[in-house]
């Protein structure tokens, strides 16, 4: 689905990612932890092709990231859903319009009971009409989940998804992203928050893959 | 009336992606107005075109179908040579008429340079014979070698040098005010591509988030493209409409002729500035699709 063989990448003449080789399996469930700086944003960039590997290869469905188009990195993006920590809107367009984009850019018109029932999934049917910027931190890490999934991605990548809520709201978050992954999608959050880590193992049979030296490792028994 | 099928579609997806633009800023006003104020200028740089181009036609033609004879002779053979001149041209193919101008004639002529009391009769004022010409026209140098013969003291100007630099000036008229025309357009789609690009620079955080979620480029220019486009239309139409106007409100040309009061548009001449905001829009259509196709292969 996903695969890196020794991937690396390069900014500023610095390497910040070196030697990456990972397989994510469909029906898998990464977390992808490591310092701050230690390179996790870059490695989920890379798996959503917004950098390019500066050495080795990164496949995404078994394509070779550098043979993409610009038209074929779009088309890849409708399968992954990504969520980040500081998740951007459209903030002009209701919530159910911004839910709805990945559709409305792939040219599918949706149902609108189903964006009704998603928006409900994720606890936020009673905001359909309210505008980004009147939404809370929670809401709207739960808006970009339901944006993330609206397109039934195969793949969910999640950067630092909790980051800016308090506890209670992680593990309903969490709770969400687990559901997914029982649904079948491909899930890789990447976090430094051990807790939510062991929550999630508790639930469903995560991998934690820890980056250290710019090189990713499987992390111990630990967690 | 059904549009093109390219131009439909760009107005139905479009306004789909028109959507997730944020509707205001500097940039709307700025472009309606640069198309509205272009094609203001535009119409007048047309208006000034085609009436150059018409007064000198007027010009070239009345010159080109006349000539004149002037013939200097002593006092006593001056009415023999004119008659023997008048003969010759009556009989010369492609002369329509011929006439020998009156002293009346030749004073009213000279009246701007000499006054209303000039003693024509005393002076030695050359006979002047206006000719005609027919269509097809006379052969003026066999014309020219015939009065040699019968009137040494004539010459023939047929207004050759006269006509040829209005001729000139005709054309090269025609040619600024195309130029003046191009000129124009090409600045539009200057300030149109300079007005895009803050536009795509000013919303770069919602480009980022439509390739998130998987927009391609031709999806998100789209939305810049038909938002100028209608911008460039709704500006060239106001600005066509106050220009037309203020053609519309300029004296009619009158008996004299005047350069200025023959300003305007004749005929099917009033629809061409019809054509400029369709015109308008195309030049806008192409300097932003151009200008967002560019800025979003610059923006990561």
């Amino acid at each position: 689905m996903i695969a890196f063989e020794n991937a690396a990448y390069n900014y500023g003449g610095g390497e910040l990612l070196s030697e990456v080789s990972l397989r994510l399996a469909p029906g898998s469930f990464h977390f992808l932890t490591g310092p701050s700086g230690a390179g996790k944003t870059t490695l989920l960039k890379l798996a959503y092709a917004e950098l390019l590997p500066t050495a080795g290869h990164v496949t995404l469905f078994d394509r070779e990231v550098r043979g993409l188009s610009r038209d074929d990195i779009a088309h890849t993006r409708r399968r992954i859903g990504v969520v980040h920590q500081d998740v951007q809107f459209l903030d002009h367009l209701p919530l159910a319009a911004n839910v709805q984009l990945p559709l409305t850019v792939a040219g599918k018109g949706g149902d609108l009971r189903d964006l009704k029932d998603l928006l409900s999934w994720v606890g936020l049917g009673h905001l359909a009409d309210a505008l980004p910027p009147t939404l809370s931190g929670g809401e709207r890490q739960r808006a970009a989940l339901a944006r993330a999934v609206i397109m039934d991605p195969d793949v969910i990548l999640a950067d630092e998804p909790t980051g800016n809520v308090d506890w209670e709201m992680s593990l309903r978050l969490l709770t969400l992203l687990v559901e997914l992954n029982r649904m079948g999608k491909t899930i890789v959050v990447a976090t430094h928050d051990l807790n939510l880590i062991r929550q999630a193992k508790a639930q469903v049979p995560a991998r934690v893959l820890r980056i250290s030296r710019r090189r990713i490792q499987l992390a111990g028994a630990d967690l | 009336m059904t549009l093109p099928p390219a131009l439909r579609r760009l107005m139905d997806l479009g306004k789909q992606a028109d959507r997730v633009v944020p509707p205001s800023g500097h940039t709307a006003w700025l472009t309606t107005f640069t198309a509205g104020a272009m094609t203001f200028l535009c119409i007048f740089a047309l208006a000034l075109s085609l009436a150059s181009g018409r007064l000198a036609s007027r010009w070239s033609d009345a010159l080109a179908r006349t000539a004149t004879i002037r013939l200097a002779a002593p006092p006593d053979q001056m009415q023999v040579q004119t008659d023997a001149i008048l003969s010759l041209l009556s009989t010369t193919p492609g002369v329509e008429s011929a006439r020998a101008l009156t002293d009346e004639e030749a004073r009213h002529l000279l009246e701007p340079w000499f006054g209303p009391d000039l003693p024509v009769e005393a002076l030695p004022i050359p006979r002047l014979i206006e000719v005609v010409e027919a269509d097809p026209g006379y052969d003026g140098e066999g014309l020219r070698q015939r009065l040699a013969a019968e009137a040494p003291g004539a010459v023939l100007d047929d207004h050759t040098r006269w006509r040829r630099p209005l001729a000139e000036a005709a054309g090269r008229l025609r040619l600024l005010g195309g130029l003046s025309i191009l000129l124009i357009g090409a600045t539009m789609a200057a300030m149109i591509t300079l007005a895009a690009n803050a536009s795509l620079a000013a919303n770069a955080q919602v480009i980022r988030v439509l390739r998130l979620v998987g927009a391609r480029d031709s999806y998100i220019a789209r939305a810049f493209v038909r938002r100028f486009t209608l911008r460039a239309l709704t500006g060239a139409a106001i600005g066509a409409l106050a220009g037309l106007i203020g053609v519309a409100l300029l004296p009619d040309a009158d008996a004299a002729g005047g350069f200025l009061t023959g300003l305007g548009f004749t005929g099917a001449g009033w629809l061409l500035p019809f054509l400029l905001p369709p015109l308008a829009a195309v030049v806008a259509f192409a300097a932003t699709r151009r200008a967002a196709f560019q800025k979003l292969r610059e923006l990561p």
